[in-house]
């Protein structure tokens, strides 16, 4: 199977890839990957939902999991690249009000 | 059939209930004796419109087929709640779980954290949850709502059965119950709570057939079916949903609020001592600046982590490049003192200040603006990371103790379906003792009283009319104590004083109130198919104490912040004699009650009152004693023998009643 989650820590910043379905099968494994990104230094997170076809209420629970490791550690947790149903997810559960999508993983952090 | 009999009684109740009532505010009442007359006749007015939610209630009943069967990709996590019940009994109950048809997952969720327990359940190949990291103890833990937000983080199964530790649940309990979310709206399938430790007669009203009948039918016709804590199904997106819901309305009122309250906060900052360096006062500057900044991006609507995120980055930039500033005219001064006494400078040279020691001093602890508490909690609020929980997302509903009715009452304000499974599939265990069952009751109602204080149900605009009122209904059931004790008063006053809070006894009267009482009784044979509600009707009186207690603990909890002196209900039987103690408020009625028949009856005898008004106030009296009596049979209950097996005995909740002594 292939690897749902992959990370690349570029100069300012680390991009997690998110591919296929954010679910509540798959929640618990982006928490890790997120976890082990800051844990290595890296506080910066820009979760790229590009390739995200499909995230459930569990996928975002996770998602705000992963704002709070990453502000406790010092940094912030952005996301990119929003498909329609996970934009339609965000705007159902108010979300929007509390995450910002970006265009793209290079423009996450474009402002700081 | 039987709805258009039930809808016929309800609207003859309705029609009688209203003719009755209406007279009595208008034309019976003697304003001589207001003080006993106003009261009841507002006791009367609660029981009518208690006895109407009712039949509003039963009006929609809704009978319902076996779902389709559910898709067999459904995957399933069995939750077993407990806190300190004895190993046995959980595993029973986690064994019996683990032997479901369906394909699941089964996990003990115990929040004593109990060493035994892990061990019990991982060598029987069950799960083991208990509280992580993040819930330190400075952490709010609420109880079983704490205990269920805790594993759904930590598990992934799309529907979850919650079961408390003693509902030993039944092989097919999925098989029966999942096919309803095929409907994907639907969010919740409640089953009945029965228990299989109750004698026939039920002493402590421990059954509630009713409840889990024609009620929970007639709130499921409206789509209002309750959550009831155990022997239910959820769909995990939806209390996801309701948790993410939650958390943005948390984040933003809590940034809101910290925004509202800086400029305050600012202003006393600025008037204490430490303001008074003036690297102090440049940072309240700056603070001052990112914080009215923030304000104003957040009524242009501006996300609440971008908001917060630069809040956040410029207090702490400004912080350091003041800090550093501090830091090179220390490091100036020391040099220049160098210069000056360049003989005195010893091996080491100049002494120079640490690098580190800036980033040190810019901590949020460490800057001088840690020293300033009202400022630092504000910056402290200005987050998203819902610092005072310990987890951003709280599915399960932690404003009150019964986090069941909370939790769907949110779920239905979300737009998700319910269902009321009319079928027992799981067998518990009821409490054994006064003590222990007063607990219970008490903790019911004082959670009911806290969801109306904190989220009435009729101001909620996501809901439905039918909704509300179904929510109301149970809140309102639980008001049922003050009405009691003024059904307890007037006889009393009638009997020993020879006050009559009626004008007069007559034809007007009886031709009034009798018609309504009929259909009223029949009313409930007709919608209960016989169930027994008599032990129903008894608890709601004779338990006036415990209601009034918690309907002023609930307010003085939600209004003043005090706690409600919560417990967690024993499932052991507790040991000792027979307490009468627990109903000292009860004795001294019951006594009360006793003399005022007595001195009535001489009070006749002497030709003080007249002989229609003395009986009708004894047969009432009579009637206040036998609701009162069964709490003999509850004090001297030993607990269940089980000799000729349970049947189905009376009900429990306030609810299961027929209507009051109207």
């Amino acid at each position: 199977m292939q690897m749902q989650f992959s990370y690349e820590v570029k100069d300012s910043y680390a991009e997690v890839k998110s591919v296929g379905r954010l679910n509540m099968v798959a929640a618990p494994k982006l928490r890790e990957v997120v976890n082990e990104v800051v844990a290595s230094g890296s506080s910066r997170v820009v979760v790229n939902l590009a390739e995200t076809d499909f995230m459930d209420s569990s996928g975002l629970g996770a998602l705000i999991g992963c704002l709070k490791a990453a502000r406790q550690a010092g940094g912030d947790l952005r996301i990119a690249g929003v498909q329609p149903q996970v934009k339609m997810v965000l705007e159902l559960t108010n979300m929007d009000r509390v995450l910002t999508a970006y265009p793209s993983a290079e423009e996450a952090f474009g402002d700081d | 059939m039987t709805r258009f009999w039930t809808r016929l009684f309800v609207v003859l109740t309705v029609i009688l209930g209203v003719n009755y009532v209406a007279w009595r505010w208008l034309a019976s009442l003697n304003w001589e004796a207001w003080w006993i007359a106003v009261p009841l006749v507002i006791a009367e007015t609660y029981s009518l419109i208690d006895v109407m939610l009712f039949g509003l209630t039963v009006w929609n009943l809704k009978i319902r087929k076996p779902p389709p069967p559910a898709p067999d990709t459904a995957t399933v996590d069995v939750f077993i709640t407990t806190y300190n019940e004895p190993l046995d009994l959980v595993m029973t109950t986690a064994l019996a779980a683990k032997d479901i048809r369906w394909p699941h997952s089964t996990w003990i969720l115990d929040d004593g954290d109990r060493p035994e327990m892990r061990e019990l359940a991982e060598s029987n190949g069950i799960g083991y949850v208990t509280r992580g990291a993040d819930w330190t103890p400075d952490m709010p833990r609420h109880a079983k709502a704490g205990n269920l937000n805790n594993a759904l983080m930590v598990t992934s199964g799309e529907y979850l059965l919650i079961l408390d530790a003693d509902q030993i649940p039944e092989p097919d309990i999925l098989d029966k119950t999942l096919g309803y979310f095929n409907d994907d709206r639907v969010a919740l399938v409640q089953t009945p709570q029965y228990f299989i430790n109750v004698p026939a007669d039920d002493p402590l009203g421990s059954q509630a057939p009713l409840f889990y009948g024609p009620i929970q039918q007639g709130k499921d016709g409206w789509n209002a079916a309750f959550f009831c804590g155990s022997n239910a199904i959820l769909r995990r997106e939806a209390l996801m949903q309701l948790g993410l819901v939650g958390y943005v309305k948390a984040t933003e009122k809590s940034v809101r609020r910290a925004l509202a309250a800086s400029r305050s906060a600012i202003k006393k900052a600025r008037r204490s001592d430490e303001a008074k360096n003036p690297l102090v006062e440049q940072m309240l500057n700056q603070v001052e600046a990112a914080t009215e900044t923030a304000q104003t991006e957040l009524e242009a609507g501006a996300s609440l982590s971008e908001i917060t995120y630069r809040v956040r980055r410029k207090v702490d930039d400004a912080v350091r490049t003041l800090v550093a500033a501090d830091f090179s005219a220390l490091q100036a001064d020391l040099e220049e003192i160098a210069a000056m006494e360049l003989a005195h400078v010893g091996e080491g040279g100049v002494t120079t200040v640490a690098t580190d020691a800036v980033d040190r001093m810019s901590g949020r602890d460490w800057s001088p603006l840690g020293a300033l508490e009202s400022v630092h909690a504000v910056l402290d609020a200005i987050s998203v990371e819902r610092t005072d929980e310990a987890q951003p997302i709280m599915p399960l509903a932690t404003i009150s103790v019964t986090e069941d009715m909370a939790t769907a009452m949110r779920i239905h304000s979300l737009g998700w379906k319910s269902v009321y499974h009319h079928e027992i599939l799981a067998n518990g265990l009821a409490p054994e003792d006064l003590k222990t069952m007063l607990t219970q009751r008490l903790r019911w109602a004082q959670g009911t009283m806290q969801v109306l204080l904190r989220e009435n149900p009729l101001v909620q605009r996501r809901l439905t009319w039918g909704q509300r009122l179904m929510y109301f209904s149970t809140m309102w059931s639980y008001l049922s104590g003050f009405a009691a004790v003024v059904y307890f008063a007037a006889p009393i006053i009638y009997l020993t004083l020879g006050i009559l809070p009626v004008s007069s006894l007559s034809y007007d009267f009886f031709i009034r109130f009798i018609p309504f009482m009929v259909v009223n009784q029949l009313l409930f044979v007709v919608a209960g198919h016989g169930i027994p509600t008599w032990r129903g009707q008894q608890y709601s009186l004779a338990l006036f104490p415990t209601w009034i207690k918690a309907c002023t603990t609930a307010a003085r909890n939600v209004w003043f912040g005090r706690p409600l002196g919560f417990a967690v209900t024993p499932k052991a039987r507790q040991s000792g004699g027979p307490s009468w103690s627990l109903i000292r408020p009860q004795i001294i009625v019951a006594v009360l009650l006793a003399v005022a028949l007595v001195v009535g009856i001489i009070r006749l005898l002497a030709g003080m009152s007249e002989p229609l008004g003395t009986l009708v106030n004894v047969a009432w009296v009579a009637f206040d004693l036998v609701v009162l009596s069964v709490l003999v049979k509850a004090v001297l209950y030993k607990g269940f023998v089980p000799e000729n097996g349970p049947e189905h005995g009376g009900p429990e909740r306030p609810e299961e009643r027929n209507a009051d002594a109207v």
